[in-house]
């Protein structure tokens, strides 16, 4: 009887090695475990990792791509957070998927670490916005398919600020604090950590963008916020910080900038698309515009593109691109996409079309005034000390100038130690 | 040992066999079972080249078998299963961070150089400026795949890997697109996608355009399309160089870091993982934007462990002793109520907590309720933020040593106390001498096991401060609240930045060993205690 018992605790031994040594020891119903098992037997399958929100528009393309094909594709739902890092660990190793969705500032690791092949879209790259190409190419070549893009814009109440927003910031102030509402003023600082990526259409407008752009666009490794642009800034952030006027405070996070914007405390915040339900759902009207500058040139913010990249060690490379660019880069597919995740379309001719909403447009029009974050590898390094050094700049326990020498210090180290 | 065959009273129970019965089809069946198993994991491990998996899934499942058929063996047979979890989920692992620490994996070094090599490849070859793309048919014959297009005047042009692209008489055209050509089969797409063997020849197919290489190739992404391709790069394997055929520099595999380097110090932007030695630790120790940090980090996170542990337990026994009281009345509810922060999820009331104690006292009610809406920074004040960290580890973690305390009182026999009170021990006394004494017994194990917890508390640290403050004397992006832990994380660059998971690795094994020590000395320690008894 013993034994037996033993002879149980054996088997679930053997099975549990099993199952942690890479084979499944039997057809798997979960979908995550069963594309860990690369297999060869499955001619023509197609792999792809998909977040939650799109899997729907993704999984409508599959249809008609196995329909006309007979190619299976199988998706593998993931937290969008998980998958850069999970591309990078399992793509050398065999078991990444055919295809992947992703965002535009992932490009550079995946260079690097040699994970990503280029995607040819053969000719049809005019049919999508320029930020969006100019957002997955490098080095000339187009890594992806792009599909949607955002920014962030200025968010107006619509019954606290009627009009639309000047175009500077001080004149925007003059107007919110006109309004009568307690802030004229509020923006997502998160916290005490700083945020650079909400303020940095305010930073441009310094001309003193993160890197040092060439004229097509596309950004070199040199860091472009030194200079007179990069102090005008780091001064203006001290100004209007805690120690200054106030207009500026690092304790606002994220839920605390969105709840006085929704609780109609502030007539203007600068948020993105994905903040907006909160506002409309407090019964907020809003409408969307460019950011107004705080310097004398372009409040350009980031934008950030999503896409699909491919594997570089596709074993479906031929039919990965041919889905992407024949399924997914068609209009249907693309606007399948923004029903199933609403940000705006790659896709010129679909994002016109979306463009109805007011909101969208808005939207869209911050994102035409915006340049692309830059995806070069060097980017994933820069947040931190960017982001401290301007919250330490907002809540005025450093002086502007040093503090701002000091990340830039920082930064050469890290770029270049 | 006896070796008298007609009396043995300690026959083991092994050797006891009377032959077979339902015991032993069972055996079997199971024991087919894990065979079977096994040998499933052998056959995926041989699949996908796995040569370790193969050999260690097979010398399992022989050992098993060796094992549970063998009448001998018994101790074997209670703790094969426990060693085959320990081989997996702990030597393993250890085993795999040590063989990281001592490379240079990370961003940049993610792979073999042959992936390298392709990535390479890949991201060099690039459509020529102008080029068109044109509708391809894909052919077939017997010396292998090719491509045919009608070329700018119409003519049909075809050609393979070895005959760049010629004009070929008698070729059916419908529109654009070719649909004959003598000689040769033409593929339709169907085929195409329905076959993986030719889909990888279709792509690695190179076309030349003309007898010139400089011309560049026609090459097709998804089988429908061409388009003219030059690659810059060329790779040389015999003498493993990479040659930039625009420029003309000579990259040459360096194998000690792991990259291709040209004379002037140039490296191409992929590399590949190398052995470093113990490289990693001399850089934890030494490096100076992470050996200052470093040691600060260390110091804060003895600190941090030890007045958690300390802290919590004081706390803790102390209000155990108190409802201990049977004076006290509604004990039960109390203690319950008691217990509660330990039941919430920690790394949901780090966050509420840090909210909480926003220093601004319209949105954090710490400073509003109990410092009269002054502005305290607690989470961006170097010292506060400990404090911060204190506090919110404390409120989290004495709930736990209550519990404990509570349950380990209440198992204390009493006739000594009572014996300590007649012989005219005050209350201090008998809790010094007597109640403590005997509380550690039971408690030291776990003040030990939670010392260990709290050195890698990671949630705590990350929800409530992300290890801000940061600090100011060097580049690393750590702050005065980082414990090793988060310091590993941070430098994993799991989160975003540059990743160097061999660093991360050379700390997470210092961090063992710290904590492997001090448990070690710990765990001798507490036999002292028990000669109390």
């Amino acid at each position: 009887m013993r034994k037996t018992t033993l002879s149980v605790a054996a088997v679930a031994a053997v099975a549990l090695l099993a199952a942690c040594s890479g084979g499944d020891p039997e057809p798997a119903e979960n979908a995550a475990t069963e594309e860990a098992a690369a297999a060869p037997e499955a001619a023509g399958e197609l792999v792809i990792w998909v977040d939650e929100n799109r899997q729907p528009a993704v999984a409508a393309a599959a249809e008609d791509f196995t329909a006309e094909t007979g190619v299976e594709v199988e998706l593998v739902v993931k937290n969008f957070e998980d998958i850069r890092a999970d591309f990078l660990a399992q793509v050398p190793t065999g078991e990444g998927p055919d295809l992947t969705v992703g965002a535009h500032d992932w490009l550079g690791s995946f260079i690097v670490n040699g994970v990503v092949d280029t995607v040819d879209l053969g000719g049809q790259e005019s049919a999508f916005e320029d930020v969006a190409i100019e957002a997955l190419t490098y080095d000339g070549q187009l890594y992806g398919l792009p599909y949607a893009l955002e920014s962030v814009g200025l968010v107006r109440n619509t019954e606290l600020a009627p009009d639309p927003v000047p175009a500077t910031f001080d004149e925007m102030i003059a107007e919110g604090e006109a309004s009568g509402a307690k802030l004229p003023f509020v923006i997502n600082t998160a916290g005490a950590d700083g945020d650079a990526y909400t303020y940095y259409a305010f930073q441009t407008s310094f001309g003193a963008p993160v890197f040092v752009q060439n004229e097509d666009g596309s950004y070199t490794n040199e860091v472009g916020m030194g200079g007179d642009g990069g102090y005008a800034y780091a001064e203006w952030l001290a100004e209007h910080g805690q120690a200054g006027d106030g207009l500026l405070s690092t304790d606002w996070t994220y839920d605390i900038a969105n709840q006085e914007f929704a609780d109609g405390n502030a007539p203007y915040t600068v948020a993105g698309p994905w903040a907006v339900p909160t506002y409309t759902e407090a019964g907020i009207e809003v409408a969307v515009d460019p950011i107004p500058a705080a310097g004398g040139e372009t409040a350009a913010p980031f934008v950030g593109v999503q896409g699909f990249y491919l594997s570089a060690r596709s074993d479906n490379a031929l039919v990965a691109t041919s889905f992407l660019t024949n399924y997914i880069s068609t209009p249907e597919a693309m606007q399948a996409l923004y029903d199933a995740d609403p940000r705006i379309p790659a896709l010129s001719e679909v994002a016109e079309a979306v463009a109805e909403d007011p909101v969208v447009a808005g939207f869209l029009a911050a994102a035409q005034n915006g340049a692309p974050m830059p995806s070069i590898p060097e980017m994933g390094d820069v947040w931190d000390h960017w982001n401290a050094a301007e919250a330490s700049i907002i809540s005025g326990d450093a002086e502007p100038e040093a503090a701002w020498d000091k990340m830039l210090a920082d930064l050469d180290a890290t770029l270049n130690g | 040992m006896s070796t008298d065959t007609t009396a043995a009273p300690r026959e083991s129970h092994a050797r006891a066999w009377e032959g077979f019965g339902w015991g032993f089809a069972a055996k079997l069946v199971l024991m087919a079972a894990v065979n079977a198993v096994g040998l499933y994991v052998a056959w995926s491990a041989w699949d996908v080249e796995q040569w370790g998996v193969l050999v260690v899934s097979l010398a399992l499942v022989a050992v098993a078998d060796v094992v549970y058929f063998s009448r001998r063996r018994l101790a074997g047979k209670y703790i094969f299963p426990g060693l085959v979890f320990l081989l997996v989920f702990q030597v393993f692992t250890m085993a795999y961070t040590v063989y990281v620490a001592t490379t240079n994996y990370g961003t940049g070094h993610n792979s073999t150089q042959d992936q390298a090599v392709d990535a390479l490849l890949i991201q060099n070859e690039r459509p020529v400026e102008g080029g068109a793309t044109y509708p391809l048919t894909i052919l077939i014959s017997d010396d292998g795949p090719g491509f045919a297009v009608v070329g700018e005047s119409g003519e049909v042009l075809a050609g393979t890997a070895e005959e760049p692209l010629a004009p070929v008489p008698g070729a059916a055209v419908d529109g654009e697109r070719v649909t004959a050509v003598p000689g040769y089969d033409v593929v339709d797409l169907p085929t195409l996608l329905a076959d993986t063997d030719l889909q990888q020849d279709v792509l690695e197919l190179r076309v030349p355009v003309s007898e010139d290489a400089d011309d560049g190739s026609f090459r097709t992404r998804e089988g429908s399309r061409a388009t003219v391709y030059a690659s810059s790069l060329a790779w040389d394997e015999d003498v493993q160089t990479m040659t930039d055929t625009t420029t003309g520099t000579v990259y040459r595999a360096d194998q000690d870091t792991g990259n291709f380097r040209a004379d002037d110090g140039s490296t191409l932007p992929v590399g590949w993982r190398v052995g470093v030695g113990l490289d990693n630790f001399t850089k934890a120790f030494t490096d100076t934007n992470y050996s200052g940090p470093f040691w600060k980090i260390t110091a804060w996170t003895f600190s941090f462990a030890f007045l958690t542990v300390a802290s919590s337990f004081l706390l803790g026994l102390a209000i155990a002793l108190l409802f201990n009281d049977t004076r006290i009345r509604g004990r039960a509810v109390m203690r319950t109520l008691f217990i509660l922060p330990y039941a919430f999820p920690a790394f949901l009331s780090a966050l509420l907590w840090r909210g909480m104690l926003n220093s601004n006292p319209d949105y954090g009610i710490i400073n509003s309720l109990f410092f009269f809406g002054q502005r305290i920074e607690w989470l961006t004040d170097p010292t506060l933020a400990k404090l911060a960290i204190l506090g919110v580890n404390l409120w989290l973690t004495f709930p736990y040593f209550f519990l404990v305390c509570t349950g380990a009182l209440q198992s204390l026999p009493t006739d000594i106390e009572e014996a300590a009170r007649i012989d005219g021990a005050g209350r201090w006394r008998q809790f010094r001498a007597i109640t403590l004494p005997l509380l550690l017994i039971s408690t030291t194990p776990l003040l030990i096991a939670s010392f260990a917890f709290n050195f890698n508390n990671f949630v705590i640290i990350y929800m409530l401060t992300g290890g801000g403050p940061r600090f100011t004397d060097t580049s690393a992006p750590l702050g005065h609240t980082d414990i090793l832990i988060t310091m590993i994380y941070q430098i994993s660059g799991v989160q975003g930045g540059s990743a160097d998971y061999g660093l991360a690795s050379a700390l997470s094994i210092i961090v063992f060993i710290v904590v492997g020590a001090v448990s070690a000395v710990a765990f001798r320690r507490t036999r002292k205690h028990e000669e109390v008894l």
